[in-house]
């Protein structure tokens, strides 16, 4: 059964690799080749294994989705454009736009760049500085056990990379924009993005995933970065995708000595999506910050995993994630923190909290700790329940009617993670989004 | 530092206190297991044709399963043909009072410090004592039966009370719940029978003490309590084991069924060979403990404490049922040398307004690995359902594991589940505060473990709490740095 559902892909990889194959390096085709032999042997996951127990991923399976071989011809678009200006924040950021996992140059912008920041797409930079990137590529993403970065990595085409050179300091955001448009076959594309940050480097980087409204698409995005020693990245993800779409991300982040990295996620969208983050904390004195949000309905699956590596002693993590489900939502969130022998003093600190606003709403959550030092300072806290009776009554005590009283405390449940954010636009553009679903009278 | 590292190395080296084999001749069968040997357990057993075919079906179950390996921990294959299923002392004409029994197996109880006369007199604990598969002696029946309780070897029940047996057997733990569950249901020797009457609160704390004893036997007993409505019942179980090389399985079953405002308390002090130093020998317990709060307003706890067994699978679980009903767990596990414990709990909420509260201790020395593995669920229609889990580990040394993998499933809005766990170590600046105020280092690291357990302790019948402090101690027992 798992070969059938393999097939397809097996097909549109030889296709590319036909038509695409000649002009690629040989080191590349066989990273592809390997991904997709690794694919065909795992197959689509199922919900027996411990990992995907409680999302299954058998529609996205039985379905066929097809990456398109070429990339869209420009001015051909159908809704991109706005798909575009809805997404775009700020029209200063560096920007690169992908529709439909192929990079779009008439909706981008790099801008000015100062000395020793690249911003390109993959497909680019494999065309130009082909062996330099591939140290990096696969580095961080392992294909063990991993079918669908297995399947990103035979099938991806195109992707951001950005590298930044030691010491230097990027102001302005650089802004990601993965765009997915409803086309006559479901549409799959497989992104495949690299950050690089130098010694004592500092990044903000906003990625955003848009689609068009209702359209069924897969997207499967692989992001590895590499931080040196006292680098800094803000990532801030962005998952807005149609309500109808499957999205799957994995971020492998690899952190050296004083490093810091802070992710900020937030799903709104997808049908179904799993946006999972793994980090090795492999230096001293390394931070890691994961805050998320996923706020969904109707029919809707959101699994958020984490999984922190603490490799080096002097550590520490800090996660916090927030859930909010209404209708039939299902919210699954996984953290794992493993601490490893030589690991001492590490501060590893996770919550997560649910509130369930309908009857047919399930969590599922589970964090683990694995710990093999013996000291260090470790906590994880999981709360689910509905809204704070007593606060709620405070607010309806002092005339302000129940819906309202509602919607408030789910702002301000929400709030905490939504303040993290520190680019200006994103954050007013959050708080917008939270107050429109909640019918709140904007501030 | 140097005095931690002592520490861990004297804790480490800890011997076991209860090591000793005991020379009796046992009726065993020839290692092996097939159909023949589940029909000769039964024959023997001179069982009912019904609880023969429910064992066959058992048995069929199980060879299709797989042995588990989600657990965290680490053993070599088991050959489940190389061990020997059934194991009795050799049949003696019956016994009428204590006198009669084999002076040698009184004697065992009496080194590991339970001689059954003198509970008798001061503790007025009546004592189910399970030696090697088969029950020998049994006290304070005469009290017990005009309370109306049947408190009797399992084999017994069969014989006696077969309906009672037959309709709560496997009504809570089914035959093929699980691979350990299954192979138990299939070749079980004996265990305990309780049922207490409606109305009836059961005037003596009930305990059984089991022992592994014959060499290469694996134990399967089998608990079945039942407590009718409005009832009340606390069982207390203690396990030992003499000290041998090779390892051995047990893979007990436990069923509770408690119905309309009936209460049932279980506590466990598990104390099993666990090994030597290097890990060597040592007893695998992988057990399969469930309770089902049937009834309203009805509730059921587990207390263990857990200091012993090379490996242990260990889940008590509650389903809550009942509208109102309660499920609580309390455990303290401890892993030191070589040990691995994967232990937990799991409620599931069924019924409005349920409750369930878990408090778990884990104490990891030496290369000790502990886990904790729980499971709370609040299903749909457990409107209002509780829930409040704390697990904490507290590490010794630095080359043991303290690991937890929660899980938490909630499909109800107005339900409320919280969980807490931390991880920390005896602290340095802790044993310096208590050794300038002239404790010596051994009592501080005691008073510190003490303490961290104390939610457990309490939890435990006053009889079992002395004896988990001893034990606990004994683990502790010249770690002075």
């Amino acid at each position: 059964m798992i070969v059938t559902e393999t097939t397809s892909y097996q097909e549109q990889f030889e296709r590319f690799e036909q038509e695409l194959g000649a002009d690629k390096p040989q080191w590349l085709r066989d990273l592809q080749r390997r991904g997709l032999a690794r694919f065909r042997e795992l197959g689509f996951p199922t919900t027996k294994l411990e990992d995907w127990r409680f999302t299954n991923v058998a529609s996205l399976a039985k379905q066929d989705f097809i990456a398109p071989l070429t990339p869209r011809v420009p001015g051909q678009v159908h809704d991109a454009g706005e798909l575009a200006a809805q997404a775009l924040l700020d029209d200063s950021f560096h920007r690169l736009v992908f529709i439909n996992g192929r990079f779009a140059a008439e909706f981008s912008r790099i801008g000015e760049l100062p000395e020793g920041v690249q911003v390109n797409h993959l497909e680019q930079v494999l065309r130009t500085q082909a062996d330099q990137i591939g140290e990096q590529l696969g580095q961080q993403a392992s294909l063990e056990n991993a079918s669908l970065t297995a399947l990103n990595t035979a099938m991806f085409q195109d992707g951001a990379v950005i590298s930044v050179a030691a010491g230097v300091q990027l102001e302005t955001p650089i802004h990601l924009v993965f765009i997915t448009e409803r086309d006559e076959q479901a549409v799959a594309s497989f992104p495949r993005s690299l950050i690089k940050l130098g010694k004592g480097s500092n990044v903000q980087v906003l990625e955003t995933h848009v689609g068009s409204p209702g359209a069924t698409y897969f997207t499967n995005s692989v992001l590895e970065i590499e931080l040196d020693d006292e680098a800094e990245l803000d990532h801030y993800k962005l998952q807005s995708d149609s309500i109808a779409a499957h999205h799957i991300a994995a971020t492998h982040v690899h952190q050296r000595g004083q490093s810091i990295y802070r992710n900020h996620y937030f799903a709104f969208g997808g049908a179904l999506s799993r946006n999972e983050i793994a980090c090795t904390l492999d230096g001293e004195q390394v931070q890691t910050i994961l805050n998320g949000l996923y706020m969904i309905s109707g029919d809707q699956l959101a699994d958020c995993r984490t999984r922190i590596e603490h490799a080096k002693p002097n550590c520490e993590s800090h996660e916090m994630y927030k859930g909010i489900l209404d209708n039939h939502a299902r919210g699954v969130f996984n953290g794992r923190i493993h601490v490893h022998p030589d690991a001492q003093k590490t501060d590893a600190k996770q919550s997560n909290q649910a509130i369930l606003l309908s009857d047919d709403a399930v969590i599922d959550t589970k964090p683990e700790l694995e710990i093999y030092a013996d000291d260090v300072r470790c906590t994880h806290g999981a709360t689910v329940g509905e809204l704070d009776d007593t606060a709620l009554f405070y607010l309806r005590s002092r005339g302000i009617p129940e819906p309202l009283a509602h919607k408030m405390l789910i702002f301000a449940f929400a709030n905490d993670v939504v303040q993290g954010a520190k680019i200006e636009p994103l954050k007013k553009y959050l708080e917008a989004v939270l107050l429109a679903d909640h019918g709140l009278p904007q501030v | 530092m140097s005095s931690e590292t002592a520490l861990l190395e004297e804790y480490s080296k800890r011997e076991y206190k209860h090591g000793f084999v005991t020379d009796i001749e046992a009726d065993a069968l020839p290692p092996g297991l097939n159909e023949e040997v589940v029909r000769t357990i039964s024959a023997k057993k001179n069982e009912p044709q019904w609880l023969l075919d429910w064992r066959l079906k058992a048995f069929r179950h199980w060879q299709t399963l797989q042995e588990p390996t989600w657990p965290h921990v680490h053993y070599p294959p088991i050959d489940y043909q190389s061990m020997i299923y059934y194991s009795a002392p050799k049949q003696k004409p019956l016994l009428e009072s204590l006198d009669q029994v084999d002076p040698k197996l009184l004697e065992t109880y009496e080194k590991l410090g339970i001689p059954i006369e003198e509970q008798k007199a001061l503790a007025g604990v009546a004592v189910d004592a399970v030696f090697d598969s088969v029950s020998i002696a049994t006290t304070y029946k005469k009290t017990l039966e005009d309370a109306g309780v049947i408190f009797c070897p399992f084999s017994e029940a069969v014989q006696r009370y077969p309906e009672l047996v037959q309709k709560y057997l496997g009504s809570v733990v089914p035959a093929a719940d699980n691979f350990f569950a299954a192979l138990n249901s299939a070749v079980f020797s004996d265990g305990s029978f309780c049922y207490i009457p409606e109305g009836v609160r059961c005037p003596l704390e009930l305990s059984t003490y089991f022992r592994i004893n014959a060499q290469n036997t694996g134990q399967f007993e089998r608990t079945l309590i039942v407590a009718e409505k409005g009832a009340y019942v606390s069982y207390l179980e203690g396990c030992t084991a003499p000290k041998r090389d090779e390892n051995q399985l047990h893979a007990a079953v436990v069923e509770l069924v408690a119905m309309d405002d009936a209460q049932i308390k279980y506590s466990t002090v598990q104390n099993w060979y666990p090994g030597d130093e290097d890990g060597k020998g040592g007893i695998y317990n992988f057990v399969t403990k469930r309770g089902a709060c049937r009834g309203v307003n009805s509730k059921i706890s587990w207390t263990q404490v857990e200091t012993g067994s090379a490996i242990t699978w260990k889940y008590p679980s509650v389903i809550l049922q009942g509208d109102n009903s309660v499920g609580e767990f309390y455990s303290v596990a401890v892993t030191a040398n070589r040990q691995q414990a994967d232990t937990g709990t799991k409620m599931i909420h069924l019924g409005k307004n349920t409750k369930s509260t878990i408090i778990s201790k884990g104490i990891s020395a030496g290369f000790g690995q502990n886990s904790y593995r729980g499971l709370v669920k609040i299903q749909k229609n457990a409107t209002n359902a509780r829930n409040f889990s704390q697990c904490d580990s507290l590490l010794i040394g630095d080359k043991c594991g303290a690991h937890t993998f929660p899980y938490i499933e909630v499909r109800n809005t107005t339900s409320q589940v919280e969980h807490e766990a931390s991880t920390s170590k005896v602290g340095e600046d802790q044993i310096y505060y208590c050794r300038q105020r002239g404790i010596p280092t051994e009592d501080a690291v005691n008073m510190i473990v003490n303490g961290f357990c104390k939610e457990v302790y309490q939890e435990l019948p006053m009889e079992f709490a002395v004896e988990a402090r001893k034990l606990l101690s004994i683990s502790l027992e010249g770690s002075v740095g």
